[in-house]
C-alpha cells in the first residue's frame, strides 16, 4: 500500500503505479493535462515510465476559464 | 486603407481584443460570445483537476479548441512569484510548449491590484526560460519600462481594478507607457462597456484585453459584439488622427458665404 498527495489530499493505491497508471485510474485518459511531482514537471513523454512512490506530491491541473 | 495588423511574440493577428473565458453561463455562451467578439487571443487559468469528478464532462477546450484560438494561459490567483511561474510551467506543459503567457502576480485579495516586485521578479525567470510575457502590471510607467527592459513582449497596464468596469481612470498615465513603449501596450482590466474600450485605442493602445465587461453584461454576447465594434472604431480613430480640440473657438462646418440677406 501507498499514499500519494493528490492536489492536495490524501489518496492509497495497493502498490507502486506510474504516472500513466495513475491517469488511468482517476479516468484521466483522453483529458488534457499537466502533472507535477513533487515540484517538477513531468513531461507527457515520460508519463509511461515515472513510477510514483510512497509520500509523493502530485499537482494534476487542467486549462479553465479564467480572466 | 492599409491593412492593420496586430503582432505579438512574432505572430500576426487581425483582432485587436483579446478575451477571457471565464464567469460564462456555460461553454455554449463562452463560444458564442468569443466568436462574437472576433477575438483570436483568448486567456484560459490553470487548476487542478476536479478528481472523480470530470471524467465525461466536457471541457473549456472542447468548445474552444487550440487549433481554432491562441490560448493564453494566466497566473490569476498567484500572490508570488514562485506560483506565478509554476502555474506558467505547468501551462506550458499542458499546452504542448506553448510560450506566450499572461503573468499577473496579485498584492491584494480586496482590490486584486498587482504585486509589482513580485511580478518583476517572475518575469525575469520567466523571459529567462524562454517564455512570451505579456505582462499585466499597474499603471506606472517606471514599472512599465523596466518591464520591457526584462524582455516582456507585451505591456498590459490596469485602466481600473480588476472586474471593476470603473474604466480608464488615469488615462494620462496610459499615455506615458504608451509613448514609451517600443513593444504593445494592451489596456488589461477595468474596461466595462465599449467606450471604455475605444477611449484606449484612441489614446494609441495597441489592444485592449477584457473579460467581465463582456461576461458581466445583461446580453453577454451583444456586448461581445459591441467591444469588436469598439475596438475597431478605437484603432480607426487613433490611425485617421482626431481633429485637434478648439476651446473657445467656433468653425462651422457650413459656409459663411451666401447666407440669404438679413432684412
Amino acid at each position: 500500500m501507498i499514499e500519494l498527495s493528490i492536489n492536495g489530499a490524501p489518496r492509497q493505491f495497493p502498490a507502486t503505479l506510474t504516472v500513466q497508471q495513475l491517469a488511468e485510474a482517476l479516468e484521466l485518459i483522453g483529458k488534457r493535462f499537466a502533472v507535477e511531482l513533487n515540484g517538477e514537471i513531468v513531461p507527457k513523454r515520460l508519463h509511461a515510465e515515472t513510477t510514483l512512490n510512497d509520500g509523493d506530491r502530485l499537482e494534476l491541473v487542467v486549462a479553465v476559464g479564467g480572466g | 486603407m492599409t491593412q492593420d495588423l496586430f503582432q505579438i511574440a512574432g505572430k500576426t493577428y487581425g483582432s485587436r481584443l483579446l478575451v477571457g473565458t471565464g464567469k460564462y453561463k456555460d461553454f455554449a455562451e463562452t463560444r458564442a460570445a468569443i466568436d462574437a467578439s472576433g477575438a483570436e487571443i483568448v486567456t484560459v487559468a490553470i487548476r487542478r483537476v476536479n478528481i472523480g469528478q470530470t471524467a465525461g464532462e466536457p471541457s473549456l477546450l472542447d468548445y474552444l479548441p487550440p487549433s481554432e484560438f491562441t490560448y493564453l494561459p494566466n497566473t490569476a490567483g498567484c500572490y508570488s512569484a514562485d506560483d506565478a511561474i509554476r502555474t506558467l510551467r505547468l501551462a506550458r506543459e499542458l499546452l504542448d510548449d506553448h510560450k506566450l503567457v499572461k503573468l499577473e502576480v496579485l498584492g491584494d485579495p480586496q482590490t486584486l491590484y498587482p504585486n509589482v516586485r513580485e511580478t518583476l521578479k517572475a518575469a525575469e525567470v520567466l523571459v529567462k526560460e524562454g517564455f512570451d510575457v505579456m505582462v499585466y502590471t499597474s499603471d506606472d510607467p517606471i514599472v512599465a519600462r523596466e518591464l520591457e527592459q526584462i524582455g516582456c513582449c507585451a505591456i498590459m497596464p490596469l485602466a481600473s481594478l480588476i472586474g471593476s468596469g470603473m474604466g480608464i481612470l488615469n488615462p494620462w498615465n496610459l499615455r506615458l507607457i504608451i509613448e514609451q513603449s517600443k513593444v504593445p501596450v494592451l489596456v488589461d482590466a477595468g474596461v466595462g462597456t465599449a467606450s471604455d474600450a475605444t477611449i484606449g485605442m484612441e489614446l494609441g493602445c495597441d489592444g485592449v484585453l477584457m473579460n467581465t465587461a463582456i461576461a458581466g453584461a445583461r446580453d453577454p454576447i451583444r456586448m461581445a459584439h459591441a467591444m469588436k465594434l469598439a475596438v475597431e472604431a478605437g484603432r480607426e480613430a487613433f490611425l485617421a488622427g482626431r481633429m485637434p480640440k478648439k476651446l473657445y473657438s467656433g468653425d462651422p462646418s457650413s459656409p459663411l458665404a451666401g447666407l440669404i440677406a438679413a432684412k
